[in-house]
């Protein structure tokens, strides 16, 4: 307790020295905290938003089904089993099926995937709606990117060429009935959406499905002979990894600047050893033992991270809330980025993460102050109290 | 009055390395000190002085010999141990005050007692005491570098009495004062010596000092060259 006292006399006492390695410190620690919020805040957002729009409450994959290979993709599908059926007839499931196809917008050439959905669907967030069929017009729909990229717009006329199960080419005209907007990119990037029943028949694949989509919040995941269950550990994974990748990108950018900050309280430390030999000769003549003024130091210096962590939640608290509340905008052409990322990200601050970074901040700045300390324990104090450099 | 003896020096040498060789600055002391002493060494620059006082005050151990301090041979206490005896039993008054410059006057004389885990009300009855007894009852939220020298060398008296020590041991007081100062000062000791009983040792070679001391101890190279006791 006393060497806490002293420690924070001999800091105050130090005047800007101390404030300025204090306010280094703070920052490091503020912008640690908002970072991770960010990432948490993104990963929050963006599978609320994957929940919503793309994987509901979780998918049944056809077992051929691999969306990273093309070449199995006109394999992969099958007619729906009689549980999924019943889940379909209740409004808890909802199949997509998958085929290759080209688009010729504006006379161009694109290589797309046609994706056919119930267009009453009530299951993801997507206007399946716009895509009633009024008569012999198909009517589609698309997303903001796969509009960009082509060039597309609403009530465009647009053609397309696609092999049905047999293997036989075929091409029709579709009017683009709505473009959506959504933060999802897997769900848009060179897709187009048309009505299941109209795919199933322009490809010879009545009652057949890719996957299904099931229902958010609904547990049911029996074994399925053919199909495969996928749960939110599969469907996420890919952008789990996304985060995780910028965690430790962003967390090495901060520590960098931690680190500056923690070579200042470094450098404090020795300057005050180097400065302030003639006062620890007097501690020790005062009847205080080499360690105890090894340990005093080592407080000093560590009570640069508590001043910095009481400094962090005065200036970042008010700074980190109008950050959550306001949110943080996302730079222009984010949406190409071809993951869910929303215009806006929303920092979400658990308590754990800045308890463990304040944790880290204190533990780091002690190890600092104590490794220049530890030089007392081997001064003499008589040559101390001269003030000689040793 | 107890007139007991509180440190005995037995033939005490001091060597310092210096380069290859070695350099002998005490060379086979003897010497007791009675408790409630006002003494003095005395002598040039270079006789042993400084070495002396600080083996006394238990900075320093003997390269032969031994001192034995309050009945507790030097050569055999732990660092610890010797920190102990200062922290309870000594005070150290130096040349240069070496006051500690974040505290104010009164966290300076305080700091003893906090290393003697006293409690507050106790603390600022004995820091309040040791002011008064110094004559600087009016500067104790001031910081040493808004003193003078005698103020700064007044506060570092008191810090050294502050928890009635046995033996203060005082380096050079006098160095850094003019002679008003000099004399305000060793009056000052002079006056806790008598009430208080406390055991001075002084090292000096400043005549002042050397006029006000009961006791004068000149060393010479080394060596104890005169033990006298003045008139005062």
């Amino acid at each position: 307790m006393l060497a806490f006292k002293l420690a924070y006399k001999n800091l105050v006492g130090a005047g800007l020295r101390t404030w300025l390695n204090v306010f280094v410190l703070s920052l490091s620690l503020v912008l640690l905290v908002m970072a991770w919020g960010i990432l948490e805040g993104w990963n929050i957002q963006a599978k609320k938003d994957m929940k919503e729009w793309e994987v509901g409450g979780g998918e049944y994959w056809h077992d051929r089904y691999d969306p990273y290979d093309p070449l199995s993709l006109n394999d992969a599908h099958g007619l729906l089993p009689t549980e999924i059926e019943k889940l379909r007839t209740n409004g808890n499931a909802v199949p997509v099926l998958i085929t290759q196809a080209t688009v010729y917008p504006e006379g161009r050439m694109k290589n797309i995937l046609l994706k056919g959905i119930d267009p009453s669907q009530q299951i993801i967030r997507m206007p399946t709606s716009l895509m009633k069929e009024d008569s012999s017009t198909i009517n589609a729909i698309i997303g903001i990117r796969m509009a960009n990229a082509t060039k597309l717009s609403e009530n465009d006329i647009v053609t397309i060429r696609w092999r049905d199960a047999n293997g036989t080419f075929d091409a029709k005209e579709i009017r683009i009935a709505g473009i959506f907007h959504s933060n999802v990119a897997t769900i848009d990037n060179n897709q187009i959406w048309l009505p299941l029943d109209r795919l199933q028949q322009m490809t010879s694949m009545k009652g057949q499905a890719t996957y299904i989509i099931l229902k958010r919040d609904i547990i049911y995941a029996p074994t399925i002979p053919g199909w495969i269950h996928k749960g939110y550990d599969v469907l996420f994974a890919d952008f789990d990894t996304i985060i995780k990748t910028k965690h430790i990108a962003s967390s090495t950018v901060y520590l960098i600047l931690l680190s500056l900050a923690l070579l200042a309280v470094f450098d404090t430390q020795v300057l005050s050893i180097f400065r302030r030999e003639k006062e620890i000769g007097t501690d020790i003549a005062l009847g205080m033992t080499r360690w105890q003024v090894v340990w005093l130091f080592t407080v000093e210096g560590a009570m640069h991270a508590v001043l910095a962590v009481i400094a962090g939640a005065i200036w970042g608290t008010p700074l980190l809330y109008l950050l959550a509340k306001y949110g943080l905008a996302m730079p222009k052409g984010t949406e190409g980025y071809g993951f869910t990322l929303a215009e806006k990200i929303y920092p979400v601050y658990g308590a754990g993460t800045i308890i463990i970074m304040s944790v880290i901040v204190m533990a780091a700045t002690a190890i600092v102050s104590y490794i220049p300390s530890r030089k007392i324990a081997k001064m003499k104090p008589t040559e101390a109290l001269r003030g000689k450099v040793q | 009055m107890d007139n007991s003896e509180i440190i005995r020096v037995q033939d005490l040498t001091k060597r310092f390395p210096m380069g290859l060789s070695e350099f002998t600055a005490l060379r086979g002391i003897n010497l007791t000190f009675s408790r409630g002493e006002f003494s003095g060494v005395v002598g040039p620059s270079g006789s042993g002085k400084t070495t002396l006082l600080n083996i006394i005050g238990l900075l320093d151990n003997p390269t032969d010999g031994d001192a034995i301090i309050l009945g507790n041979p030097s050569k055999s206490l732990s660092v610890k141990e010797a920190a102990m005896i200062r922290r309870k039993h000594m005070g150290f008054i130096f040349q240069t005050y070496n006051l500690l410059p974040v505290y104010t006057v009164f966290e300076n004389v305080e700091f003893p007692l906090l290393l003697l885990s006293m409690s507050t009300g106790e603390r600022k009855k004995a820091v309040l005491e040791a002011l008064a007894w110094v004559g600087l009852s009016d500067k104790e939220k001031s910081k040493p570098a808004q003193l003078s020298g005698g103020e700064c060398q007044r506060v570092a008296i008191a810090r050294a009495m502050v928890k009635h020590p046995d033996i203060v041991l005082a380096d050079e007081p006098t160095a850094n004062l003019d002679a008003d100062n000099s004399h305000h000062i060793l009056q000052t000791m002079q006056k806790l010596n008598r009430e208080l009983h406390t055991t001075f040792i002084f090292a000096t070679h400043d005549e002042k000092v050397i006029s006000y001391l009961r006791r004068k101890i000149t060393l010479v190279d080394g060596k104890v060259s005169h033990d006298e006791v003045l008139e005062s």
